[in-house]
């Protein structure tokens, strides 16, 4: 069978299983709808938390990032894991035991305020749709490049699906399609990681397989550590050393610091643990996530290291036309492009940029072709000795093709694709729906509808947040990359805190809530537009506050939200008898029902 | 006698947070950032220990982490009689 036809049974086939457990799993209440009825089993959690987190850039994108970026991508690594680790010890067992649907619940009841919980859900939509908008166009780029059909076209389809299994299940048909979406995208990941690890390696775990000494050809040990070798061909070619860094210390601590605090902070992961029957189980399916996760990301920089070697040693230097076909088939979907600068007919790699931007062609091979048989570029040409474009996201997507393994591996990686774009946006899009339907609509503007109303308003957000989104992914607009720093130094510099001194400050009230977030979110706010939109020709190093880029800014917003809230608690009244009660009643396990509204 | 009983797990609680903090500060601010080029004149396997910390090590850190926090909290809720049914 083709590849082709392959991807199709795949990818519908995984379809079909996803509508299927939609139809199952249909929400009947509001605590269906937004908590999956408090019912689900850790285990069960832990995989729909990582697909939740695991989305189309931890998939695709991630360990390609590596690959071009060595130890600079550790930030990513240890930022999107390490945020675990706060969530399990200072938030998800507290926040299960206060029992409620959503973030803005808990901000807004434990700080006895309509205004910090309508700060609350401000938040909550503008993060969720940053993300959003990069998964369904995520979607979109899976089925153009594996489907053949047209980017905007393959929006639509994904549109379609969530719309089935969001609208209909709610949280309980999400989370049990993301149980399955887990399975297909860590299956997928893993697959060509193993066959790639024991191709370069012998070593069956990608793990301790780039740890390991490279065999040659003919399947030898040439008895050169993998990174040693990899070290020395990037420094040939005019890289910095691929185990070395080039970013200052004091940035990646702070991009670090975002991270970790954005993950706890984000609200779509924050809100898994709410669908757990007990404290006990939201502590151990913490530690289920995690293990879902770490295997993807143990994973991915072995495959980035991987990758990065066999490209180098495939494309550097070799004659244009005898070069593998995997070379042709992304330079014809527009993610390769080659100019050749010396007119040698070999392809060159070296560092830096091979032209400005990503490559525009003067046509199809077919129309237009160079003096090799070679795509021609328009863009201009720099004036180094780099003379080929390869985008990062290829590393995974390529993988396959670049070991020559088994069409179904290309279709399991297709379908894999797919999943992590869509039961990451199910995810956002439900929180979105559970924030308007429940923290705007029930709790603050009409409290008096009933309990039908309030799910056929959830299901109505949940419709118009896909709308949206669907837009967002069909006409993206231009600052999605950009805007990536925001979900994560927002959440930080905002929920993180609030939440945490809920918990651990009982003197803390809203006074000095609402002043942390307000200074944190404004602080961080502006420092990222204005470096990113008002003046991006001064983003660079010498104008940062303290060296710390936009990416890592979230911290120092977050440091300053602690600050302010502190000072200002002190000096206003001490929040009242009865949230001082609920804070010593969070803190200890027992007496937790399931999740409700009352 | 209840509330006493409360703060003394409270305090506990806080004491294991507090503990597993630092380790989880160590691993990856310590060994993947401030003195990663120090810990990269070792040699662990075929990796230079501080990129080992960076890439593989702080993630299995925080896994194990994670669990014996979990088994730990199980422990003290039986201790202190706090525990869910």
């Amino acid at each position: 069978m083709d590849v082709q036809l392959l991807t199709y049974l795949f990818v519908g086939g995984s379809f079909a299983l996803y509508i299927g457990i939609a139809i199952w799993s249909r929400a009947s209440s509001t605590k269906d709808f937004y908590v999956a009825g408090g019912g689900v089993s850790p285990i069960a959690n832990g995989a729909a938390t990582a697909a939740d987190w695991m989305s189309a850039a931890s998939f695709i994108s991630m360990a390609g990032i590596i690959a071009f970026s060595g130890y600079d991508a550790s930030v990513y690594l240890m930022g999107w894991t390490g945020g675990y680790v706060l969530l399990a010890m200072l938030l998800a067992p507290y926040l299960r035991k206060f029992g409620k649907f959503t973030v803005p619940d808990f901000i807004g009841d434990r700080y006895y305020s309509n205004v910090a919980r309508t700060v609350a859900v401000i938040c909550v939509i503008f993060i969720s749709f940053t993300y959003v908008a990069g998964q369904m166009r995520g979607v979109g780029i899976v089925f153009a490049r594996f489907l053949e059909v047209d980017v905007n076209m393959g929006v639509v389809i994904g549109m379609a699906i969530v719309f089935f299994y969001a609208v209909l299940g709610g949280m309980k048909g999400i989370t049990y399609t993301q149980v399955a979406q887990y399975c297909v995208l860590i299956f997928a990941f893993l697959v060509p990681a193993v066959f790639l690890s024991i191709l370069m390696t012998g070593h069956v775990l990608p793990q301790t397989g780039f740890g390991a000494t490279v065999l040659d050809a003919a399947g030898n040990d040439t008895g050169v550590y993998l990174l040693e070798r990899l070290d020395g061909i990037v420094q040939d070619l005019g890289f910095g050393a691929y185990t070395e860094g080039q970013k200052s210390t004091i940035d990646v601590f702070f991009i670090a610091a975002a991270l970790m605090c954005g993950t706890a902070g984000l609200p779509h992961v924050i809100v898994r643990f709410f669908t757990v029957p007990t404290v006990r189980d939201a502590r151990i399916s913490a530690g289920w996530a995690l293990l879902f996760i770490a295997l993807l990301y143990t994973t991915a920089p072995a495959v980035g290291a991987f990758a990065r070697t066999n490209l180098i040693e495939t494309v550097h230097q070799t004659e244009y036309e005898e070069l593998p076909g995997w070379f042709y088939n992304w330079e014809n979907s527009g993610l390769i492009g080659w100019v050749d600068k010396n007119d040698d007919g070999r392809v060159q790699m070296s560092a830096g940029a091979a032209f400005k931007g990503t490559p525009t062609f003067a046509g199809d091979r077919d129309e237009v072709t160079g003096s090799h048989g070679q795509r021609v570029v328009t863009n201009e040409v720099t004036d180094n000795d780099a003379e080929v474009y390869v985008d990062r996201d290829i590393i995974v997507l390529a993988n396959p093709e670049i070991g020559n393994l088994p069409a179904w591996v290309i279709a399991l990686v297709a379908a894999g694709g797919v999943a992590a774009a869509l039961s990451t946006a199910a995810g956002l899009l439900l929180v979105i729906s559970s924030a308007v339907s429940h923290d705007l609509l029930k709790k603050t503007l009409k409290p008096d509808i009933s309990e039908k109303q309030e799910l056929l308003a959830a299901r109505l957000a949940a419709v118009v947040a896909i709308l949206i989104a669907g837009y967002f992914g069909i006409n993206p607009p231009g600052f999605v990359a950009q805007v990536v720093a925001f979900a994560f130094g927002l959440a930080a510099a905002s929920f993180f805190p609030v939440i945490l001194m809920g918990i651990f400050y009982k003197r803390m009230n809203k006074e000095g809530a609402i002043a942390g977030m307000a200074v944190g979110l404004a602080f961080t706010f502006s420092y990222i537009v204005y470096f990113k939109f008002v003046s991006p020709e001064l983003n660079s190093a010498e104008n940062w506050l303290f060296g710390v880029s936009p990416e890592g800014i979230g911290t120092v917003g977050m440091v300053l939200n602690f600050i302010v809230a502190f000072a200002v608690s002190r000096v206003t009244a001490p929040p009242p008898e009865h949230i001082q009660h609920i804070v010593e009643d969070i803190r200890v396990p027992r007496g937790a029902g399931g999740a409700s509204a009352h | 006698m209840r509330e006493e009983n409360a703060r003394a797990y409270w305090a506990a609680n806080l004491k294991l947070i507090f503990t597993y903090l630092i380790i989880w500060f160590v691993v990856s601010y310590g060994c993947g950032i401030l003195f990663v080029d120090a810990l990269n004149n070792i040699q662990f396997f075929g990796f230079k220990l501080g990129f080992w910390f960076a890439q593989q090590g702080s993630i299995y850190v925080f896994l194990v982490l994670i669990w014996m926090y979990a088994f730990t909290m199980n422990k003290l809720d039986r201790k202190f009689d706090v525990h869910e049914e």
